[in-house]
């Protein structure tokens, strides 16, 4: 998978994923391409199109488009998995996922991101695990914080 | 101390978190541009304080807005800063932000080295895995060398978490630097056999994902591939092994051949389409590589397009495009296949989604024949009368003429029908491609003699209701395809029944409405049919009727003279002075016909497109260098002879244009047109030139009168291209019915020597006669033209560099193994630095001089019985063994890889063991080979593991070469050494039962039948004893790397001292 993509219906980027070094020129130039393109087809159109040399594979969840960028000989139906995996695992985490959560934790949707995938390739295929991962790396953040907020309530005292 | 962190909270209480940022901006939708400038400022302070918490949350915000777009890159080294904080919820920002904001010229990113090998190594494994998150998106090929040993020793982390994390970004790290690729990929390779699923789908994923690009390299994993296909419950990991395997099978055909069994059988079962979809492709990619030596495969391709045509009919659109997409696939090898589903491919033309309709008109271009091609064009006909999108229309056109000219016009049988649909598709409304259909008409009469007489037919009635075409131009459109009819009928005019009147069609008023470029041509051509006209009326008596034709032209031809074309205005004046002359010669009762048609006599060839290019440049001839001294910039640039050698540009530009960026070209461009078009003396190229007539000079300058026609158009007199279809098929009826008239006598002539002879069957392609004997005119091509096509592959794909050999590394003769300067670096201080030399030098041994491979039979048998001696007594120390695996349960992973090694080493016969490192490459040959076996397993093992084994004095380089044709090589190896191999076999079959009467007890389980069968599966059998390991020695050791020589074998087998690592 080269870039994964999460925009919503206005046509705003919530999310960019990039697993190929791409200039930032070139990044901002193919999202908006994209955008247009994606954004035009009618609902009832197939989730796949041929863009340049690569194969856009995009699924709209609610308001928000989910669009990945594969290869030429890449698998487009499991690229299809993929997304709904990884908007099983965002709607377990947040549980029944929206877009604002997206909008406001943004970093935690990356880190799921982070979790499920790497590098462009799957991580792990089961969602267990990857859900188990995340929780307990939130746990540490949690076991970092809280002494800072004790030192905070002395502060205010 | 206190004080300061009191302060930093109070200050944060004031800060902005990331919620309070997106909000905001979500409040100043009007002035999104200005707030977002003050939060900048202001993260630009919290950049400044000391306090962590404040850096990261700036940091953190920073993150967002650049996603929106903003450059955040000032910042790189204050992300560094948060990334190096020890507390793990700022680390994992700094690293996210990292990750998305840096790249490889990021300069900050040399500084991060030491900090993300630190957390590498951090004992918190979330530390680890968010380093590695992070650096699997900004790796650069610095990161890659400096860090590629860290992460190599992550491979065998005791969390699984890590092991897959690390194997995954190997493969980051081979891209960015390649040498890594060989002293990684063992223990990669060990990876695919983690008890972990997590670590073994991660390991799958990169080893696929490397042999994809590679695949010959990796054909000796085949076999473990295989069990992990046949065994693996795991969708996601089973489409990965079946892409790497429809990589595999074009490099080797038998692969192929093993691979169709499991491979329908999933297919069979699967209820995931995704895997489903992965299986078809591959079947058919085996297919097509096997296309030429299995004969009894239809059963696969018709169980494939079966199960496409459930896909296509499913309701969901996302199936149907893809049963589509691997339709067209098939249909390349196996047309016939897929045409028998016609019907369901013409119903996606109605699909309301435009993607399938694409597809759907690809495939059929694939499907003509010359049997239905009429048919298929009919229906698309109808489709472009049906169809409201212009691009779609567009496309449709674009496709018939495709389909139609394919192969030089092979599956056209009447070329009268072929421009009927031309004509007819002159009627679409506001196409862009209108050229397309001017240049299909041209090169159909150009290159069909017969159809000339009918075509200028056509294209008079197509001049004569000119003014319905223009009177629906629009800008460049359809107008074009009176540039070809004008052309046609001037070039072809003694085949005109009326010439006078196309005369008078090309010299209306109407015309000068037109783009420069077609008025250009109409007047050139009417001077042509002028010419023919005298030539048919000098021969009359009556000499008024030549006389009334001059008039005309004289009368009609200032109104181009005043043309605002310079094209246009030169030839009108030109030939409207040759015809006063003409006129005044004919007054006094001169004869001029001959004359005036010798200046257009002789046939124009058509010339093929390539054919300039391939000129060969002559010898000592260099295009590339100055004739004059180079000109300065300025000057010059308008001079360039633009229309004849645009094409050839790219090519032989010179260096000072690649050194102009496009803009600034575009730019200069412009100008120069500008120029150029004010200037009066400059002559604009000759419009017969085929590349000005496409580019269509000033058309916009033209003004345009458009007409609204409710009413669709229809050219009176034009034949409906419907007609001819069926007489088409009257015509072919009834030559069918001559046919089988003939047939008849034939048979009733042959009745008495035979018997009853099989009716003759449907019509096959070559029943079908042209209509008219059609002689399509080749292109002309230069003399001595240079055959050659550019090689298109790109220069700079990142895999190129990973086209490693790898075979060698699982050889234990290890004919090149890991040479010192292809270790990875490994920082000084590290402990195992030392130790490891000697290793290195026991390895250098190695590579150097290898006995030559090839031994006399004789000595192959001494070796043998030396080797059963080794064996005899492997086998008691096996139960010794025994005590030490249980033991040294930790390190099995690795053990088992040596172990296997050895025995091998030692014991070439002994069973193939796909999970060793060793045998697969000598074994890939036997894997593949379906033979029977004889009860003697291993002795069949030898002799193909050293048919396949190239020698080992070859340099690695040219095995590594060879690879692809091995299948090749060993098989008429095979068949021409397989007298000789019987005979050894059947001595070995003797010998071996002699020893198996012998020593029966020791041989159990090589001669029963499970051992048999693990070999020709490639699996292992669990229970099977572990060859013996006892003989090693230990030389070095540390908590990353053992290393462990063997020295306990046989005296000859000492040239191979072993040295394992892991």
């Amino acid at each position: 998978m080269r870039f994964m993509l999460l925009f919503s219906r206005q046509g705003k980027l919530r999310l960019q994923k990039w697993y190929t070094a791409t200039a930032e020129r070139d990044k901002k130039k193919m999202v908006r391409e994209l955008m247009q393109i994606v954004l035009a087809r009618k609902p009832k159109m197939c989730s796949f199109l041929e863009w340049r040399d690569l194969k856009i594979v995009y699924k709209r969840y609610a308001s928000l488009y989910f669009c990945c960028a594969i290869e030429e000989q890449d698998n487009e139906l499991i690229t299809l998995e993929v997304i709904h995996r990884f908007v099983e695992l965002l709607d377990k985490y947040f549980g029944s996922v929206c877009e604002l959560d997206i909008i406001f934790n943004f970093e935690k949707a990356y880190f799921i991101l982070d979790e499920f995938l790497m590098g462009g390739e799957i991580q792990d295929t089961s969602k267990k695990s990857v859900l188990k991962a995340i929780e307990q790396a939130d746990l540490l953040q949690e076991e970092d914080e809280s002494p800072r907020s004790v030192l905070e309530e002395m502060g205010l005292a | 101390m206190a004080l300061k962190i009191v302060k930093g909270s109070i200050d944060r209480m004031f800060d902005k978190n990331l919620q309070d940022l997106v909000r905001g901006i979500r409040n100043h939708k009007e002035d999104e541009a200005k707030y977002i400038s003050t939060c900048i400022d202001e993260i630009k302070q919290e950049l400044k304080q000391d306090n962590i918490a404040v850096k990261a949350n700036a940091v953190c915000k920073l993150t967002y807005l650049q996603m929106l777009g903003y450059d955040v890159s000032w910042a790189a080294f204050n992300i560094v800063e948060v990334m190096s904080s020890s507390k793990f919820t700022y680390k994992r920002i700094g690293y996210l932000a990292a990750s998305q904001c840096f790249h490889e010229n990021t300069d900050v990113i040399m500084l991060t080295t030491n900090q993300i090998r630190k957390d590498l190594s951090s004992p918190n494994q979330y530390d680890t895995g968010v380093a590695l998150t992070g650096l699997s998106c900004f790796v650069t090929p610095d990161l890659a060398r400096d860090l590629a040993n860290d992460i190599m020793t992550l491979m065998s982390h005791t969390k699984p978490y890590i092991r897959k994390k690390a194997v995954l970004i190997m493969y980051k790290v081979f891209l960015k630097y390649p040498e890594s690729l060989r002293p990684a990929f063992p223990r990669l390779k060990e990876k695919l056999e983690d008890p972990d699923p997590g670590v073994q789908s991660a390991a799958v994923n990169v080893i696929c994902e490397l042999a994809r690009r590679n695949p010959k390299n990796y054909l000796s994993l085949a076999p473990l591939f295989f069990k992990l296909m046949t065994s693996s419950t795991n969708n996601w990991v089973l489409i990965k092994i079946i892409k790497l395997f429809g990589a595999l099978t074009p490099l080797e055909p038998r692969l192929g051949k093993k691979l169709i069994e499991p491979l329908t059988n999933l297919i069979h079962s699967t209820s995931a389409m995704s895997l489903l979809y992965e299986c078809v492709n591959t079947v058919i990619a085996v297919l097509i590589s096997l296309s030429s030596g299995m004969p009894n495969h239809s059963a696969s391709i018709q169980l494939c397009v079966q199960k496409l045509r459930i896909l296509i009919e499913d309701s969901d659109q996302n199936l149907k495009y893809l049963g589509l997409l691997a339709m067209s696939k098939i249909l390349k090898t196996h047309p016939k296949s897929v045409q028998s589903h016609k019907d369901l491919i013409l119903q996606c033309l109605d699909d309301k989604d435009e993607s399938i309709r694409l597809r759907a008109l690809d495939l059929l271009y694939g499907m003509v024949s010359k049997k239905n091609l009429m048919e298929i064009v009919k229906k698309l006909m109808i489709h472009v009368d049906k169809a409201e999108g212009t691009t779609y229309r567009d496309e449709l056109l674009t496709k018939i003429i495709d389909i139609c000219s394919q192969s030089n016009y092979q599956y056209i049988t009447n070329f009268e029908w072929y421009i009927s649909i031309l004509v007819e598709l002159t009627r679409l409304e506001g196409t862009r491609h209108g050229h397309l259909i001017a240049s299909q008409m041209l090169d159909v009469a150009i290159r069909v003699k017969a159809i000339r007489v009918f075509a200028v037919a056509q294209m008079a009635t197509l001049l004569d209701n000119a003014h319905l075409l223009t009177g629906n131009m629009q800008r460049n459109g359809i107008c074009e395809v009176l540039y070809a009819a004008a052309w046609i009928c001037g070039e072809f005019s003694e085949h005109l029944e009326n010439p006078v009147q196309t005369l008078e069609a090309m010299l209306r008023p109407k015309v000068a409405t037109l783009p420069g470029h077609i008025q250009a041509v109409y007047v050139q051509n009417a001077a042509k049919l002028f010419a023919t006209i005298l030539k048919n009326q000098e021969g009359n008596t009556d000499s008024t009727a030549a006389q009334e034709t001059s008039q005309m032209m004289i009368d009609r031809l200032p109104l181009f003279v005043q043309s605002a074309n310079l094209e246009v205005q030169e030839r009108a004046s030109c030939i409207l002075q040759l015809v006063k002359y003409i006129q005044k010669l004919q007054q006094k009762d001169v004869e001029v016909a001959e004359e005036v048609s010798a200046l257009f006599a002789g046939e124009l060839n058509p010339v093929a497109p390539k054919a300039q290019k391939k000129v060969p440049v002559p010898e000592g001839l260099d295009l590339d260098a100055w004739i004059n001294e180079p000109p300065s910039e300025s000057e010059s640039e308008d001079e360039q002879p633009k229309a004849i050698f645009t094409k050839e540009e790219p090519k032989h530009s010179r260096p000072r244009h690649t050194e102009v960026d496009e803009k600034e070209l575009a730019r200069r461009r412009e100008a120069r047109k500008q120029e150029q078009a004010n200037n009066p003396f400059y002559i604009k190229a000759s419009p017969s030139s085929q590349k000005v007539y496409q580019e269509a000079p000033g058309v916009e300058h033209i003004p345009v009168v458009q007409i609204d026609l409710s009413v669709p158009l229809k050219v009176p007199g034009l034949p409906m291209s419907d007609q001819y279809v069926k007489l088409e098929e009257e015509r072919r009826q009834k030559e069918r019915a001559e046919k089988k008239k003939k047939e008849k006598k034939k048979r009733k002539e042959k009745r008495s020597g035979r018997g009853k002879k099989h009716d003759s069957g449907p019509e096959s392609e070559e029943d079908i006669t042209p209509a008219h004997v059609v002689d399509i005119v080749t292109e002309e091509m230069p003399e001595n033209a240079l055959p050659s096509d550019d090689d298109d592959k790109d220069p700079n794909d990142p895999h190129k560099a990973l086209d490693i050999d790898l075979d060698n590394l699982l050889e234990t003769t290890a004919r090149r193994p890991l040479a010192d300067s292809e270790k990875l670096p490994v920082r000084s201080h590290r402990a195992a630095g030392a130790p490891k030399s000697p290793a290195e030098d026991g390895e250098a041994e190695n590579a150097t001089p290898q006995e030559p491979k090839k031994k006399s039979s004789k000595e192959k048998r001494d070796k043998k019985k030396d080797k059963e001696r080794d064996r005899k007594r492997s086998k008691e120390e096996k139960k010794k063994k025994k005590h030490k695996r249980e033991e040294k349960e930790e390190d099995l992973l690795g053990g088992q890889a040596e172990e296997a090694a050895v025995q091998s080493e030692e014991t070439k016969e002994v069973e193939a063991q796909p999970s060793s490192t060793s045998a697969e490459v000598s074994d890939l040959d036997f894997w593949l080979s379906n033979a029977p076996v004889p009860s003697n397993t291993q002795e069949a093992a030898t002799v193909a593991a050293a048919e396949a084994d190239p020698a080992p004095e070859a340099p690695a380089g040219t095995a590594a070469d060879s690879e692809p044709e091995e299948p090749k090589d060993t098989e008429t190896e095979e068949s021409k050494s397989s007298k000789h191999k019987k005979k050894k076999q059947k001595k070995e079959k003797e010998e071996k039962e002699k020893k198996k009467k012998k020593k029966h007890h020791h041989h159990h389980h090589h001669s029963d039948g499970g051992g048999e069968e693990s070999v020709q599966n490639g699996t292992v059998e669990e229970e099977e004893p572990l060859p013996p390991m006892s003989n090693y020695c230990l030389l070095a050791e540390n908590s990353y790397i053992k290393m462990v020589s063997d020295g306990d074998c046989d005296a000859r087998l000492w040239k191979f001292v072993l040295l394992s690592i892991c």
